[in-house]
């Protein structure tokens, strides 16, 4: 017989008060993305004592006694690299051997972790973990360096200059020679450097070459921990039924079924469903699924994706706001030889990240330990603190791995962390609780990349140079209501609704792009790569019409447009080169068509572009056979996590624009699961070549910068091979 | 209900419609072996049966037969599983990891019944394993690395 806790808190509204956790934030920087973020074992992202015998001469690397150096990575290892690329940096200002190098997720402390890119909060997304932390890290362990070197130096009682440092180990040309771990006792002593001079970049030892992944190993064998893995004494799990539409309520509910099941510990009312807490996930899923809710539907979103996307279409016929005006686009339309016009549909698109959310919660009176693969540190303790009634301060949050996260576990709205709170608020703190969702919980919960409607109209002059491009964009804002409302939308535009369009590169004298950002009781959420997620396709995919057009070679055309935007051309030219651009394609079986399509794309100060290969079969299905990558992300820290993260973001747009789609009747989210909602499997995955720019540049993240090119590039393929232009995702030929 | 897992015996009293899947995770507390989906079309569940790659998140206790020999990705020690996993790190594959247990049980059922599998072949043994970061470029080549490595 389950314990049963209502109280009367639970009844009451909490969600509307999540600004406040984050309400005092001024991002200097946009960053639109997701977030990406670091994790380590249960128990090692809390750690804030320095270990017994360690020296930690900065909030990011640590000396131990065995001489290894742990590095404390501040950003989500959501599979992106930040656990090898951020050490990365901190072993080559240090000297330090590759194989001495550990990473430990840092704990959630936006004094010392803050996303500089983010003000003062924690958290990963937009693709800032290098971009932010590369000369912040160089800086830690350069400063580490520098004690480490002052220390033998004093050991010695020789001059500092004459020691060198190599793979972990400190020299002089007497003979003397000492570890890191054998001198950190001593460097612990040594003032720590106000300045610090950094390596020339040729003298770099790992930036720009391959390291392997610290990783690889602990994700090979089962032993790599992520947030559906913890064990707690006592810890039950939690499932919880949602409501069947957006904005339900609970009105009563009726356990005598569900209680029956033996183990169930709990059952209780959350603002958001009714939860199960047993002593197994599957016990609680059963029970859950035996309760008898009855909601309140009265404000429950029950419209269908199909209405939502006939209102854009009206919607689009009026002028929206206006987020880029250049020239006179309208008159220039008027006067131009010839225009062009297409309109595009996008889905709403869910993350479905290979790990359904979930969130461990201990709650004490005075403390209160999470364990989450956590993309938004700040936001979430913020949030945390507030449902149980404690200080952000007195929330320790421990780093986990994350399955996956595609911006899902970085959440404006904190919502399955919220829910996790509060059900350990409702059973008192009793017992820790591990709140899983199912998979079908995650795909019907809602915080969707939102459905888009674009319309474009192009005209052309007499001899084919694009004179006006007038774009119209209508979808929901994914930032209304949260708390980076206020500095995240300006003059009424949502930057996230309209970047990759308002930012278009193309040299064209009328260029407008105006935004309807309608509201929609279905919540919305960045998704990797964010507003570049349709607006890459629509452009791409507009601009190569265009070329066809004017009777130009789309790479040429492009080219054509690109004079003040070398890094967008360095790229184009080197895709195109790899992928023998203007060379016949091999011919296909009888009765097949192939053919060859290129786009390109800034995203998050990263240049991405692509040469896609298809093979269109007579009954109209194609594969993506081939395709060819080129990114320019500044200087290139570890070479082959950003060919991972060009080869993953390739497949992951293929996902969305081969098969993603989420849509409601009636309110009801119609997916439920990987059978309507396929994913790329591996026999759709093409061969992929990635090649990367030379570059000086500071660093910029690859994260999601890949993910946007593939679905145009693919379309592009299938018009050169077709002729017939596809305008709604995902693609399919009729 | 006796159960062997990784050459140990063990002795679990769970409902007869628990699924294997949880059986591993939350009795016996071998948490490699990943939730997906629970309807057997993510392949994060794999292990094996008496050799063969099993979804576990459908098999119900009460389907097990008696005497079969469960191993999951702690106790892989074949050689073809072996193989796989020194390739999987040699080619830094995973990149969030959460599908890997189930991708190497995979791999290492092909390369038991196939040595020199052809990228169709990879193809179809894998295709039941979704990533949703993709790493399928080098699951392929890991693939043909551990086999290559087996030779």
């Amino acid at each position: 017989m389950p314990d049963s806790f209502t109280p009367q808190s639970s009844r009451r509204r909490f969600l509307k008060s999540s600004a406040g956790a984050a309400a005092g934030f001024t991002l200097g920087f946009y960053l639109p993305g997701k977030a990406f973020a670091q994790m380590a074992g249960p128990g090692q992202g809390g750690a804030r004592a320095v270990p017994a015998g360690a020296w930690q001469p900065n909030a990011f690397v640590r000396v131990a006694g065995d001489n290894t150096v742990t590095v404390l990575v501040k950003h989500l290892e959501m599979g992106q690299g930040t656990f090898t690329g951020l050490p990365t940096v901190v072993a080559d200002e240090m000297d330090a051997a590759w194989t001495q190098i550990r990473a430990e997720g840092a704990p959630a402390d936006a004094a010392l972790y803050n996303n500089l890119l983010m003000g003062p909060m924690q958290g990963t997304g937009g693709s800032t973990a290098m971009a932010n932390s590369f000369e912040q890290l160089r800086k830690a362990g350069a400063a580490a360096r520098a004690m480490l070197v002052g220390a033998a130096a004093k050991r010695w009682n020789v001059p500092p200059e004459s020691i060198a440092v190599k793979q972990g180990v400190l020299t002089h040309a007497s003979g003397k020679k000492a570890t890191f771990g054998e001198l950190a006792a001593d460097a612990a002593t040594q003032p720590v450097p106000t300045e610090v001079k950094l390596k020339d970049p040729k003298d770099f030892v790992y930036i720009g070459k391959r390291v392997p992944r610290t990783d690889s190993h602990a994700k090979s064998n089962g032993t790599a921990k992520f947030t559906q893995d913890v064990q707690l004494p006592g810890m039950v799990t939690a499932v919880v039924a949602h409501p069947p539409r957006f904005g339900g309520k609970v009105v009563k509910f009726n356990t005598d079924e569900a209680q029956k099941i033996p183990g169930v510990r709990y059952i209780v009312e959350l603002p958001t469903g009714v939860a199960v807490l047993a002593t197994t996930f599957w016990t609680a899923k059963k029970s859950r699924d035996l309760l008898k809710i009855e909601w309140d539907e009265s404000a429950a979103f029950k419209g269908s994706s199909a209405d939502i996307m006939a209102d854009y279409k009206a919607r689009a016929a009026t002028p929206g706001t206006v987020a880029r005006n250049d020239g006179d686009t309208a008159k220039a339309l008027t006067g131009a030889a010839r225009t062009f016009t297409a309109a595009y549909e996008f889905p709403y698109l869910a993350h479905a990240a290979m790990e359904p959310m979930n969130c461990v919660v201990q709650l004490g009176p005075d403390a209160c330990e999470v364990w989450n693969g956590e993309q938004f540190q700040t936001v979430d303790q913020g949030a945390i603190a507030e449902v149980v009634g404690l200080k952000p301060e007195q929330v320790k949050i421990n780093q986990l791995f994350a399955g996956g996260s595609f911006g899902r576990r970085a959440n404006p709205a904190s919502d399955f962390v919220r829910e996790a709170a509060m059900i350990a608020k409702q059973i008192k703190g009793a017992v820790p609780v591990k709140l899983v969702w199912t998979r079908e919980d995650d795909m019907q919960a809602g915080y969707y990349r939102p459905m888009y409607y674009h319309a474009i109209k192009a005209g052309l002059d007499a001899i084919g140079n694009v004179v006006a491009w007038q774009h119209r964009i209508v979808g929901q804002s994914i930032l209304a209501g949260t708390p980076f409302d206020a500095f995240m939308i300006k003059n009424g535009i949502d930057a996230t609704s309209v970047e990759g369009a308002s930012t278009l590169p193309y040299a064209i004298p009328n260029l407008q792009v105006d935004l309807h950002s309608p509201k929609v009781g279905v919540p919305v959420l960045w998704w990797r790569s964010v507003g570049s997620t349709h607006t890459a396709y629509s452009t791409e995919t507009f601009i190569d019409e265009l070329a066809v057009a004017a009777g130009k070679d789309p790479v040429a055309f492009r080219k054509s447009l690109l004079s003040g935007h070398p890094r967008h051309l360095g790229v184009l030219e080197l895709a195109a080169g790899k992928a023998g651009w203007g060379s016949p394609l091999a011919p296909g079986k009888s009765g097949e068509k192939r053919g060859r399509g290129v786009a390109v794309h800034e995203s998050f100060n990263t240049f991405v572009a692509q040469v896609a290969e298809v093979t269109v079969k007579a009954d109209g299905s194609f594969s993506v056979d081939r395709v060819v990558c080129a990114v320019d992300c500044g200087i290139a820290v570890n070479p082959d996590v950003i060919r991972a993260q060009m080869e993953g973001g390739i497949g992951f747009g293929l996902s969305a624009a081969l098969h993603g789609e989420i849509t409601l009747k009636d309110g009801i989210v119609e997916q439920t699961n990987f059978h309507q909602y396929p994913p790329l499997r591996i026999n759709e995955m093409p061969a992929v070549e990635v090649h990367i720019v030379a570059s000086n540049e500071n660093p910029t993240g690859v994260g999601e910068p890949g993910t946007p090119v593939i679905a145009p590039a693919v379309a592009n393929a299938v018009a050169a091979a077709t002729g017939k232009r596809l305008r709604a995702l995902p693609l399919a030929l009729g | 209900m006796l159960l062997f897992v990784n050459g140990q015996r063990y002795n679990v009293n769970v409902p007869d419609d628990t699924p294997l899947l949880w059986i591993l995770r939350d009795h016996l507390n071998l948490t490699g072996t990943k939730y997906g989906c629970g309807m057997a079309l993510c392949g994060a569940c794999t292990v094996h049966i008496d050799g063969a790659p099993t979804r576990s998140c459908i098999m119900p206790a009460s389907a097990l037969k008696a005497g079969v020999e469960i191993t999951t990705i702690e106790g892989l020690k074949s050689k073809e599983g072996k193989a796989v996993q020194a390739a999987w790190e040699k080619l830094d594959v995973p990149q969030c990891g959460y599908c890997q247990s189930g991708q190497i049980m995979s791999a290492t059922g092909l390369l038991a019944k196939k040595k020199k599998p052809s990228d169709a072949d990879i193809d179809a043994a894998m295709a039941g394993n979704v990533c949703r970061c993709a790493t399928y470029v080098r699951i392929r080549a890991a693939i043909h690395e551990a086999a290559k490595s087996l030779v």
